[in-house]
């Protein structure tokens, strides 16, 4: 069983030179597969990060009919118990939102006033320009502090250095403790850019109409957990604690950017599929200068073939020498083309390495490339192999001679 | 051993039909040293490959040990020629990539024969050829007298019930053609069907019966 490998081996080092050209085309080939679908890997991976970072990994979560029909509704304290037990949710934000008219100095507006608590602040990755977010403190004391949103500042104050400032919100006065700046995350979420943040307990307090209980809340995942599987934790909580109403439909709505993650992965997969299959054709490119390669050496060796029929080599047999031959040789190429492109990733990993990305070499893309070219060896040795076989042995004994 | 019966062999060549073989009969005893001998362009080698099974016949009978040679598949053929027959050529056909070993070791790779006991017999049969210590030489490392010892170590290494030698001595001076003849006359001793091929009568004068080929046509001759 040996045998045949270790003829094939031999043959191919009777001519290192041809073999090595030859084998070229099959490197430069698993070099361009396996290199591109890395890096596009690599990159995307990257993107896909920084758009976690810019606040696009939350689960969002309405809840209706709290208190109501429906069930008791939910309460911050709840709320917060239930994440300290959930591992699949690393923190919640709850925000509950109502008007009120705002005053400072002779100016007044009519303003959304949104409570909340200070996880807020990373989930919906908002950026202070002066101050500081809401402190949990401020939820404990129902401090009445309030954080201003990038325009309220402009509209309402006129100059952003107003920390420290007072303005007042339907007649009860807020220190103002923080200034956001523009966010540039992708999903500005909540209630726009001209908004008040208080805090949760201060809203409740100061706006009967406000129940106790949350009617929407942010929640994030810890890190590397799906966001489906944070979506249904947080899905699986509300049906058990608010239900259903009386006409059998959810008292509760539950969203999160799931979908955007999956848009991005199927744009990674076309993308890889695009540059892969761009590759797999100088792949084929290679596979056909081995069929090249082995068409001359069949001739080449005519008379050896003649030479092992007389002694007693059947087509079979003949068949199989040659088509090893040819898939060794893809083989060889393949398992050279897969070392180089380590060194090249390792090479840009190097390049880029204060670009905050990383090139690995996907282990899938490594498969596909060395099941291709096994496929390749196999599809273009068996032309030539087969051509040997078909030789008639008194033909190929006088060949030349 | 041998029996032909009626065998032709027919070749287009152009318009032109010709007869490599023409109604031949003869037949070839166990244990016999036949030479067969004529010109070039007589249909010696034609015979020499219906004999072989390297070809098959058009017409007629062909038996080798009493099977009936006939329409056989390829894989058939390469069989009963790597279990029953032995050959010998004029231009030694040794694989020139292989040592004299592995050369020898190739009939006995396609019968299956298992590593140790193909190493063996190997080494017996290069040591019958008096080649034991060139064994890892290639073919172009030995004197052409050495290559034709080799090929024979080869022919004889399955151990067939026909050895067939054409023009063996064709490619040698006289002192290793004489080398040669010397191994064929031997194994022909050990009690092997020899048959010879040459167009030289002194060569084939060696043989204890002769038969002489003519435009594809075989009679007996004493030489």
């Amino acid at each position: 069983m040996i045998m045949p490998f270790k003829m094939a081996l031999r043959s191919i080092g009777a001519n290192k030179m041809r073999a090595l050209l030859t084998m070229l085309g099959i490197i430069i080939g698993v070099m361009a597969l396996v290199v591109l679908v890395s890096l596009v890997n690599g990159a995307t991976t990257s993107v896909t990060d920084r758009m976690a970072s810019l606040g696009s990994n939350y689960v969002q979560a309405y809840i209706w009919g709290g208190g109501g029909s429906g069930g008791e509704g939910v309460t911050i304290d709840e709320l917060e118990e239930w994440v300290e037990s959930e591992p699949l949710i690393e923190s919640v934000a709850p925000q509950s939102a109502s008007n009120a008219m705002a005053k400072f100095g002779s100016k007044s507006q009519n303003m959304t006033v949104c409570g909340t608590t200070p996880s807020y602040y990373e989930i919906n990755g908002l950026k202070l320009t002066a101050g500081r977010f809401l402190k949990t403190a401020d939820l404990q004391n129902n401090s009445r502090v309030c954080v201003l949103g990038p325009s309220t500042a402009d509209t309402l104050v006129g100059y952003t250095d107003c920390i420290g400032d007072e303005i007042s919100l339907d007649g009860l006065r807020y220190s103002v403790v923080g200034v956001l700046g523009k966010s540039d995350s992708l999903m500005y979420s909540g209630y726009g850019e001209n908004v008040i943040y208080i805090p949760f307990t201060s809203l409740i307090r100061q706006f009967p109409e406000m129940s106790g209980s949350i009617d929407n809340f942010y929640a994030t995942a810890p890190e590397g957990t799906p966001m489906r599987d944070a979506e249904n934790a947080v899905r699986s909580y509300l049906a058990d604690r608010v239900g259903q109403d009386d006409w059998g439909n959810d008292n509760f709505y539950v969203y999160s950017m799931d979908i955007m993650e999956g848009t991005m992965d199927q744009v990674t997969s076309i993308f890889s599929m695009l540059l892969g299959g761009i590759a797999s054709i100088s792949l084929i490119v290679g596979g056909i200068g081995i069929m090249n390669i082995m068409l001359v050496t069949v001739t080449e060796r005519t008379r050896e073939i003649g030479i092992r029929k007389a002694v007693g080599a059947t087509r079979g047999t003949i068949l199989r020498q040659f088509l090893i031959e040819a898939i060794m040789l893809c083989m060889m190429g393949c398992l050279a083309g897969i070392f180089l492109s380590w060194c090249i990733l390792r090479l840009a990993n190097e390049v880029v390495a204060d670009m905050s990305m990383s090139f690995a070499m996907s282990g899938n893309v490594v498969w596909i490339s060395v099941v291709f070219c096994f496929a390749i060896g196999l599809i273009f040795g068996l032309y030539p192999a087969n051509k040997a076989a078909k030789m008639q042995p008194i033909d190929a004994l006088h060949y030349g001679g | 051993m041998i029996d032909l019966k009626d065998v032709s062999k027919v070749y287009q060549v152009g318009d032109e039909r010709v007869h490599a073989l023409n109604h031949v009969t003869m037949h070839i005893y166990p244990k016999e040293f036949v030479s067969i001998i004529g010109p070039s362009g007589s249909g010696k080698s034609t015979l020499m490959n219906i004999i072989g099974c390297l070809d098959t016949a058009d017409a007629g009978i062909y038996r080798l040990e009493g099977v009936p040679i006939w329409d056989y598949s390829e894989n058939e053929l390469a069989r009963v020629r790597n279990r029953k027959i032995g050959f010998i050529f004029q231009n030694f056909n040794l694989i020139p990539k292989l040592s004299a070993a592995e050369n020898v070791e190739l009939p006995l790779i396609y019968r299956g024969v298992r590593g140790a006991e193909r190493a063996r017999r190997v080494a017996e049969a290069l040591e019958r050829a008096g080649l034991k210590n060139r064994a890892p030489h290639l073919p172009t490392e030995l004197s052409g007298g050495q290559q034709q010892r080799v090929a024979s170590a080869r022919a004889l290494v399955t151990e067939p019930s026909l050895l067939l030698a054409d023009e063996p001595t064709g490619n040698l001076d006289s002192k290793t053609s004489r080398e040669i003849m010397e191994i064929l006359h031997e194994l022909h001793e050990q009690g092997n069907t020899v048959v010879l091929i040459t167009h030289d009568n002194d060569i084939a004068r060696q043989a204890k019966r002769s038969l002489h080929i003519l435009d594809g046509r075989v009679s007996e001759v004493t030489l």
